[in-house]
């Protein structure tokens, strides 16, 4: 039951910008975590360290430059920084969720089918997957009279919610979450809260930038700091 | 997701002249996936397309295709007969310009009603009924189905084009910068609605674009072309964000941000 559901090892990222004349950026080495069910591990460390870069290389965003991640996918471990792309597609669909910071708008699609069509892409029919919409964009405190609107004109908040109601929509067991209460006000800042405590409640195995205190006390199992590499070295 | 390709491309190779308009061009389509093409001007990506369409004859390599009963074959070993059928029902193809793809004298209804024909659909009543039903999809007033394309704006005539290429339900479609000219307000509704359908139906779809944002929207995978040849291929956002040839780089870093 408690076997590791995501262990990263040795991970190290480069940026190589040819446009500057192959410059090469270190920005992370010998990161090293292992992730169980219902644990939440708050990622620390100054801005520009890598916290971000290393998300978005856990969700194969990024391509690694060395090191594995071995993620529990259908009952065996896959490792990510080898998987193919359509590999990829398959994890991101059943197995790991990114909630970023920022809502990608799509032209035309309202926010209600935005936030159902993970669990559409997962195989849910469509009125049982916007009926789960509707109900976390209830709960997000986002007006009815929205749900039909595509969210291009919506303030930064409600689009945060939006995205945050897609996050949670379908019950990944890695969700990777990214400031998920910056533009927030603290009633929703505590309903996103209680839907990563529910998220750890049910086995989902969380790795977040949270830089608000209290909500990093509130969610956070535990800690992993990722310094600067000057600074570490 | 089917463990077999639905097409694969080896080593395709196109000359014009002593140009080498596409390098020795290898990929895989998967079914229900949404391949995008990007690259400049010049790059290669639309003769790769009609290339894999068999209009412009290979001078290298081979395209596979597997058949509706799973056998792969090479599309040049298939009697002609076959390829044709294949492209009436089967295949489908979009054009940029949508004159190339409708017959701008005929009616809305004829075009879609057409492609049917081609197909072996012989019974009157439901090729009309079919016709409206793909007006509907493509969102034209079924009203508007006995006027010609020619009186359309140019968005109602690429969505008809879709429609005319989708009614006999193909697997593969190819679409050669299929929003490119229209102003940016149809270019969105018509990247929802191509978003749709190819979910809807399952389409396995090659987008040739200049456009990353349609990428991104549309694709699960792309490929980068430069000179003729494929110099980065993957997950479309990895690409986008994390690109590693100093082509996919530059490409990524021209566009403007909004």
């Amino acid at each position: 039951m408690n076997e590791p559901v995501l262990i990263a090892e040795g991970l190290s990222k480069d940026f190589t910008l040819h446009l500057q004349g192959g410059v090469r950026l270190a920005v992370l080495r010998g990161v090293s975590l292992t992730l169980r069910p219902g644990e939440c591990v708050a990622l620390t460390g100054p801005s520009g360290a890598g916290k971000s870069t290393l998300m978005r290389m856990l969700y194969g965003n990024y391509l690694p430059g060395g090191g594995r991640i071995l993620v529990r996918h259908r009952d065996r471990l896959v490792d990510l920084a080898a998987a193919s792309p359509r590999e990829i597609v398959a994890i991101r669909r059943e197995t790991i969720g990114y909630v970023s910071q920022f809502l990608r708008v799509i032209p035309r699609v309202p926010a209600r089918s935005i936030v159902a069509e993970p669990l559409r892409a997962a195989g849910k029919d469509a009125g049982t997957a916007e009926r789960e919409a509707e109900r976390l964009l209830a709960r997000l405190n986002l007006p009815e009279r929205l749900w039909s609107l595509p969210p291009a004109t919506f303030s930064g908040g409600e689009q945060q919610r939006v995205n945050l109601a897609r996050g949670f929509a379908y019950p990944y067991p890695v969700m990777l979450i990214d400031e998920p209460t910056a533009s927030l006000d603290p009633g929703n800042a505590a309903v996103a809260v209680a839907l990563i405590q529910e998220a750890r409640a049910r086995g989902a195995a969380i790795i977040g930038i949270f830089h608000d205190a209290d909500v990093r006390r509130a969610v956070a199992t535990r800690e992993y700091p990722v310094m600067p590499l000057a600074a570490a070295a | 997701m089917s463990d077999a390709p639905l097409l694969a491309v080896r080593e395709l190779t196109v000359r014009f002249g002593r140009t080498l308009a596409v390098d020795r061009a290898s990929f895989e389509l998967w079914p229900g996936e949404v391949l995008a093409i990007v690259g400049e001007s010049g790059s290669g990506k639309t003769s790769l397309l009609r290339a894999v369409h068999g209009d412009l004859p290979a001078d290298g390599g081979r395209v596979h295709y597997r058949l509706d009963d799973g056998a792969l074959v090479a599309l040049d070993a298939l009697p002609e007969p076959v390829r044709r059928q294949l492209a009436r029902t089967r295949w489908g193809f979009v054009h940029q310009n949508p004159r190339d793809g409708l017959r701008m004298s005929v009616s809305a209804g004829g075009n879609v009603g057409e492609r049917l024909m081609a197909a072996g659909v012989r019974h009157w009543g439901r090729i009309r009924a079919e016709a409206v039903e793909w007006l509907r999809r493509v969102e034209i007033d079924p009203a508007r189905i006995d006027d010609a394309p020619r009186t359309f704006s140019g968005g109602m005539q690429q969505r008809l084009q879709i429609a005319r290429v989708l009614v006999t339900r193909p697997r593969l479609v190819l679409m050669d910068e299929p929003t490119g000219g229209l102003d940016v307000s149809v270019q969105a509704r018509l990247l929802d609605l191509i978003r749709r359908l190819v979910a809807d139906l399952g389409l396995s779809a090659l987008i040739v674009t200049h456009d990353l944002a349609v990428a991104r929207l549309l694709a699960d995978r792309m490929l980068v072309m430069q000179g003729g040849r494929i110099v980065e291929a993957g997950l479309t956002d990895q690409v986008l964000d994390d690109p590693q040839h100093p082509y996919s780089q530059l490409l990524v870093s021209s566009v403007l941000q909004t």
